[in-house]
């Protein structure tokens, strides 16, 4: 294993831009990473070589010009969640319907990884369209978590979190629905962040749920992700849910936490993201967590927020019903696979058919939910109850927010379950997102930081922190002064492989 | 159905009483598409005004065309409508293969404008208010064409071609309220309303409004109450009307269809008719067995849109003098008889005669071009009179010579005609076919000379005094000038001549 895979982004940036190492090199020692261990993770759906060192050796030009690099990532290597559209290079969505289609333009966020002269070393596995915690839900086979290959590394981002945690790439990206980059961060040790909606462009990004889809940065660090969180994030007039205000001075933030000094902030522990159905591992965990952040100089308190309760239920209907629509394009007549097309069946029959075999299970699961809960007479019922429990949850952030400055709670109610476990019951493979959905509901900003392994498993669990909309730097404060206190987790992942 | 399942219409009117519905779909004439950068133009290659985002390719999001929006206002102020002081476009969605997203993005339950009226002139004078129940902004869809098959339709079609130049056009679609009590005028009705809102929007240079290319488009609600009964019968929905004469028609047609079939104790089936220009019948569409469920809801990708009042009032002072209210200024200004204003109305030459006017003619000659000689060219030459390639200006120009005693009537009437065949403006013809009045009197004199030399009986009787003979030799004189002497000239010089 090269070094340069073990080194942070931070890390990795400094050495490039000081002309210690190339970013060529750095994007072939990652690429070399993914030959070797890929085959047994399977973290990445397409791997773009070519691309890559391409971008790569074009900072190396840079830096050998002497002229400034385009971005303090510049010749950082990354791993893009197969979700985000990238010119000329394949983008499946984890969908059989999209097999070898080749998308004609690039989403913003890739268009600004593109400027910033971030190499894109390839694609990552995600649950289908985003829909799953597991990434079993993948056409492609499922990805395995770099802490025991027998189990999950959540979704539907597992791709990137484990690549991240496979040390194939210092940087991923994801996208985070009802907590698709936090359940995975949390599984792998990783850190990953849900920045305020609409804080990312969404464009490019092929929509699950276009009210809850927002991408965000993935790293090893708190600062790793900062320094990517600002790259991404600003306004994009492509994106008319895009929000027209300065980005959050992340990377500052980040700094400023890593000094280690937590007074003067409020923090608040929801009541009811903890207790039944919570592991005991996990929940030892968190308050160990919730400990060292007294000691790092925060007020704890704890608040409610009771209508985090319905957060689930009403997920399940807004997801689903955006997602039937979202999903109607794929009807085989522009793009994407096309069954049927024989001349005996007409171009209805296509469609169905179509879709009939380019879909999953949970996919046409989630169709049919929502295009029940859409419908004539159950239209109240269901999508309008949900959104107006979604205001409800809006409100006890607001109320919350009133009194602290981030609330904090586990990022999963369990530590990574076995590949296989939960396929046959999704209600339970549901619940791993109850402590992460209620920020996607009300569209503010929420991280998972490491928080250690689990007493009971050794396996990794998260502390999530949830900011009110906008101002992400607070997760980036406290996140940081967290991880400087805790030290660094996915370390002991390595200890363990160098030990086998 | 044949002509004998029709009831006579003298007949309908004395049972039943009609109820009318028009839907108006209008083309706006921005520059770009509603949610896109692409150009907003009528035909083009196939598929070539196209981009992601009207595609409805994977991950591209729409942004709202401001331009439309303004449109859209201005529209439901000129319809006397109350605009909203907040709404959002709504998805109605529904599978078909010409529309890129397989949802519309339109607005359902919360039009940007609603409550108007439009009051509109019939062919004797009658004004009739018409209720406006809402105007809302939504998007075109793609083009199919079905190739093979009987009917043009995708229905028995082999295959089909599909277009998306128009996919993501803006529409403003504006809906009556119920159009009751009209009797036997209502398919007159309908056409007046249609004319007078086409005028509206033309005015307002809005829209091409060109029904012929389907930038103005109506549907035909049409239901008949018996008469007496509080209740509204059972409506059919006319599509495919591209003239006003065929709005007229397909009321009237379907009118006398359905009172036949009430009449023999029969119902109405709710369904959507196709109206055939042909023959001026209307056919039934494919039948569905169930009723399309468009599962509404609010448009995820776009935020609200809340005019302010200010910007409400800004638009309002835009909208230019209006037709009718145009009419009433013109009447009084040119001091216009009530017939005289019809037969300018009703020949659509209101605009023309005005234009004529302010290129500096008289309005009793600009009128009486328009209203008369080029009334008849348009007929006979099967275009509408706006459609004549001479412009007022050049009508203008050819008044002008004709005052000035360059060109005689008749003369006047070749140069017209000159400039209809495409021969160029009025000069240019006057040049071109030698047309001018011969004002030479050396050239004059000869053709008299030869004249009387002709004559010379006639001669001697002007000379001998009887000057009323001198009108053959007129006569001989403009045959030899083939028209282009001026008469008087020409009388004056003969009598010069002989010394009379």
């Amino acid at each position: 294993m090269s070094d340069l895979t073990r080194l942070t982004a931070a890390e990795l940036a400094d050495k490039i831009h000081a002309g210690e190492v190339s970013a060529a090199e750095t994007t072939q020692a990652h690429l070399d990473r993914i030959a070797a261990v890929d085959g047994d993770v399977h973290a990445f759906l397409h791997v773009d070589a070519e691309g890559a060192l391409e971008a790569a050796r074009a900072v190396d030009a840079d830096i050998a010009a002497g002229t400034a690099p385009a971005s303090p990532l510049a010749g950082v290597p990354l791993a893009l969640k197969d979700v985000l559209t990238t010119r000329g290079v394949p983008t499946t969505c984890g969908s059989r319907t999209l097999e070898g289609w080749l998308p004609p333009y690039d989403a913003t966020v890739t268009r600004r990884l593109r400027e910033a002269g971030v190499p894109i070393l390839g694609k990552t596995n995600m649950d289908e369209f985003a829909m799953g915690s597991s990434t079993e839900n993948s056409a492609y086979g499922p990805t395995r978590n770099p802490w025991d290959l027998d189990r999950i590394p959540g979704g539907s981002g597992g791709g990137s979190s484990a690549s991240l945690a496979a040390y194939e790439a210092p940087l991923a990206i994801g996208t985070d629905t009802g907590g698709s980059i936090r359940q995975p961060a949390a599984v792998t040790a990783t850190v990953g962040v849900k920045p305020t909606y609409g804080g990312v462009s969404r464009y490019g990004l092929v929509a699950f749920s276009s009210s809850l889809d927002q991408a965000g940065p993935c790293g090893r660090t708190v600062l790793d992700a900062a320094l990517l969180h600002e790259v991404i994030a600003g306004h994009d007039p492509m994106d008319a849910t895009s929000i027209d205000a300065p980005v959050p001075a992340v990377v500052d933030a980040a700094r400023e936490g890593a000094r280690g000094d937590l007074s003067g902030v409020k923090i608040g522990v929801v009541r009811e993201l903890s207790g039944e159905g919570y592991q005991g591992g996990v929940l030892r965990s968190f308050e160990a967590a919730v400990a060292q952040l007294k000691e790092l100089g925060a007020e704890v308190v704890e608040v409610s927020c009771p209508n985090f309760t319905y957060a689930l239920p009403a997920y399940y209907l807004i997801a689903p019903s955006e997602c039937s629509s979202n999903l109607a394009r794929f009807d085989a007549m522009r793009y994407g696979l096309r069954v049927a097309d024989d001349g005996n069946h007409s171009a209805e029959e296509v469609m169905s058919l179509t879709r009939e075999e380019g879909f999953g299970a949970e996919v046409k699961r989630r169709v049919m939910l929502g295009t029940y809960a859409l419908s004539s007479g159950y239209y109240d019922a269901y999508y309008g109850s949900a959104q107006k429990v979604r205001t409800l949850i809006t409100r006890d952030f607001a109320a919350a927010f009133e009194q602290v400055d981030v609330l904090v709670s586990p990022t999963t109610p369990v530590t990574p379950f076995k590949l296989g476990e939960k396929v046959d019951d999704p209600l339970a493979m549901y619940l791993n997102d109850i402590c992460s959905i209620p920020a996607n509901l009300a569209g503010n900003a929420a991280m998972s930081v490491p928080s250690g392994l689990s007493d009971e498993d050794g396996l990794p669990v998260g502390l999530q922190i949830m900011a009110p909309a906008l101002a992400d730097d607070r997760l980036y404060r406290v996140g940081a002064a967290y991880e400087t206190a805790r030290g660094p987790v996915l370390d002991k992942l390595g200890e363990l492989e160098a030990a086998k | 159905m044949t002509t004998a399942e029709l009831m006579d219409y003298a007949e309908v009117i004395e049972r039943y009483d009609p109820v009318l519905g028009l839907e108006v779909h209008v083309e706006l004439s921005t520059n770009t598409k509603m949610f896109c950068g692409c150009p907003n133009s009528f035909g083009g290659d196939p598929n070539t005004h196209v981009c992601p985002v009207c595609l409805g390719m994977p991950g591209a999001l729409p942004v709202v065309n401001g331009t439309a929006v303004e449109s859209a206002i201005r529209i439901g102020l000129a319809l006397n409508c109350d605009i909203a002081e907040w709404c959002r476009f709504a998805r109605k969605n529904y599978f078909y293969p010409d529309m890129p997203k397989n949802f519309q993005t339109s607005q359902y339950d919360e039009p940007i404008a609603f409550d108007g009226h439009l009051d509109v002139v019939l062919d004797d004078g009658e004004v009739v208010r018409v209720d406006i129940e809402r105007a809302h902004m939504e998007e075109d869809t793609g083009k199919s064409l079905h190739v093979g098959g009987a009917t043009g339709r995708i229905h028995g079609a082999e295959h089909s071609l599909l277009d998306y130049n128009r996919a993501g056009v803006p529409l403003i679609e504006i809906v009556t309220k119920p159009i009751t009590g009209m009797g036997e005028r209502a398919p007159e009705v309908a056409r007046a309303y249609v004319t007078a809102l086409r005028d509206l929007l033309r005015a307002m240079d809005v829209s091409d409004v060109r029904m012929d290319q389907g930038s103005l488009r109506c549907d035909a609600n049409v239901s008949l109450m018996a008469k007496g009964a509080g209740e509204f019968g059972t409506r059919t929905e006319t599509k495919n009307v591209n003239s006003l004469r065929s709005v007229e028609r397909a009321v009237r047609y379907e009118m006398t269809r359905h009172a036949a079939i009430l009449a023999d104790g029969g119902s109405i089936k709710q369904e959507t008719r196709h109206f055939q220009e042909a023959d001026g019948t209307t056919a039934a569409g494919r039948t569905k067995e169930t009723a399309e469920d468009y599962r509404y809801f609010p448009e995820p990708d776009l935020v609200p849109i809340a005019p302010t009042r200010e910007w409400v009032e800004q638009l309002r002072a835009t909208i230019p003098e209006l037709p009718w209210q145009r009419r009433k200024r013109i009447q009084e200004d040119w001091n216009l008889t009530d017939e005289e204003l019809r037969d300018l109305v009703n020949t659509g030459a209101i605009e023309l005669v005005a234009a004529t006017v302010d290129a500096g003619a008289d309005q009793a000659d600009a009128r009486s071009w328009w209203v008369q000689y080029l009334n008849q060219q348009a007929t006979s030459r099967e275009t509408e009179l706006a459609d004549l390639v001479i412009t007022p200006a050049q009508v203008a120009r050819v008044i002008e010579l004709v005052g000035s005693g360059e060109l005689t009537n008749k003369l006047a009437r070749q140069v017209v005609d000159g400039v209809l065949d495409g021969d160029g403006d009025p000069d240019q013809v006057i040049e071109k076919r030698g047309l001018k009045v011969v004002s030479d009197d050396s050239a004059l004199l000869a053709a008299v000379d030869e004249a009387l030399a002709a004559q010379p009986d006639v001669a001697d009787k002007i000379r001998g005094g009887k000057v009323q003979a001198a009108g053959a030799i007129v006569g001989a004189v403009m045959k030899a000038t083939k028209g282009q002497a001026d008469a008087a000239r020409v009388r004056e010089l003969i009598l010069e001549r002989v010394g009379a």
